[in-house]
């Protein structure tokens, strides 16, 4: 009883601040956020996004879209960040597998995982659309980095300037819903 | 109805320093009438060239865009017409080459070769939308509607072509997306 109700406070102490990420990911240069809504990072990423006038928010209707828009506007020499629900990813794998992979364009993607349970890694979830990311991800040759708690956030900017110096796709997935600022 | 060879030779009669997008069998053809570094052909997926579109209108507000779209392949990508209508650049020109069919893959009929491309981008929310089914109307209007703020689209009814060759790999080339980089870095450009 008492361990784990120890287990339960300790875990209660893992967050992640969509401030934080949402810092991170203006540091990293990007100024156009492409996007089709994700109820994993609606609260704590979408809707500061939308009210943060240093970022261009450009809502599409399916996700597919955000590859081109993002391969357009690299050619532009713009930096965009795709901000989706893993269900659009597996929708869009053709225009990742084109754009993003076989014609090298540097696609970021942050991917929310929704029904991810955060004490889990993502490969072993019980949801099986989200077990099956990262074995995708590895198949296409896509470099990720999961992002569920504050020390995670770290990895963003990095991640960012890699694929845009290598000009390759990568995938940030968010394991745990953002904390909304305030 | 009318030739979609004949339709880009006048359309490039007009074309100077604007990126054009082309898919498919349009890129086919248009790479033949037309090599230019300021063409852009790495659309991979089908349906996405109007995507490709809206990225570059957006990231370079002072050039003109012209996509040369398919109707299977738009019929693939029909939201990005919204999305495009939403985010209203001015400088997005998107014609369809609308032969009923998807002539690269077979030449099989598109599901309702009558639908009104057309129509559905007015309701998306361009700016000005057209329909061309004449050379000779396409000829006189193609200067004034590349004049016009957009996002234009304009339906372009023509005939399926002579048998094409699509060499994928030729038009996709890393050389062709290096120069399109430069190009679009030189000043001026």
């Amino acid at each position: 009883m008492d361990a784990g109700a120890s287990t339960v406070t300790d875990q209660a102490k893992v967050e992640l601040h969509g401030a934080a990420v949402l810092a991170a990911i203006k540091a990293s240069g990007v100024e156009y956020i492409l996007s089709v809504p994700d109820i994993v990072t609606s609260a704590g990423l979408l809707r500061p996004i939308a009210r943060d006038p240093a970022l261009r928010l450009v809502r599409v209707c399916k996700e597919d879209e955000c590859i081109g828009i993002a391969s357009g506007l690299h050619y532009c020499d713009k930096r965009a960040l795709i901000l989706i629900q893993y269900t659009g990813f597996l929708d869009s794998i053709n225009a990742i597998r084109a754009v993003a992979v076989e014609y090298q364009q540097p696609i970021c993607m942050m991917i929310g995982l929704l029904g991810h349970e955060p004490e889990r890694a993502p490969a072993q979830s019980g949801r099986y659309g989200v077990r099956i990311l990262e074995p995708i991800l590895d198949a296409m040759g896509i470099a990720h980095d999961l992002i569920s708690q504050d020390s995670d956030v770290a990895k963003v900017q990095p991640a960012i300037d890699n694929a845009y110096a290598r000009s390759l796709p990568v995938a940030l997935l968010i394991g745990r819903r953002p904390l909304p600022p305030g | 109805m009318m030739k979609r060879d004949d339709c880009f030779r006048i359309l490039a009669r007009h074309v100077t320093d604007e990126i054009v997008i082309a898919s498919y069998s349009s890129a086919a053809e248009w790479s033949e009438l037309n090599p230019r570094a300021l063409n852009y052909f790495s659309v991979g997926a089908m349906g996405l060239a109007s995507s490709h579109g809206l990225g570059l209108a957006l990231g370079r507000p002072d050039k003109r865009i012209l996509v040369l779209d398919g109707d299977g392949s738009l019929l693939m990508n029909l939201g990005s017409l919204v999305s495009i209508g939403a985010a209203a650049p001015k400088n997005l020109m998107h014609f369809v080459c609308n032969n009923g069919t998807y002539e690269a893959n077979g030449s099989h009929p598109i599901p309702n070769p009558n639908v009104d491309f057309s129509g559905m981008a007015k309701a998306a929310g361009y700016a000005q939308c057209h329909d061309f089914s004449e050379l000779a109307s396409f000829e006189q209007q193609i200067g004034h509607v590349l004049g016009q703020a957009g996002p234009v689209f304009a339906t372009l009814k023509v005939e399926r072509s002579k048998p094409l060759t699509y060499d994928y790999p030729a038009l996709y080339a890393a050389d062709k997306r290096k120069a399109l980089k430069a190009a679009l870095a030189m000043r001026g450009e």
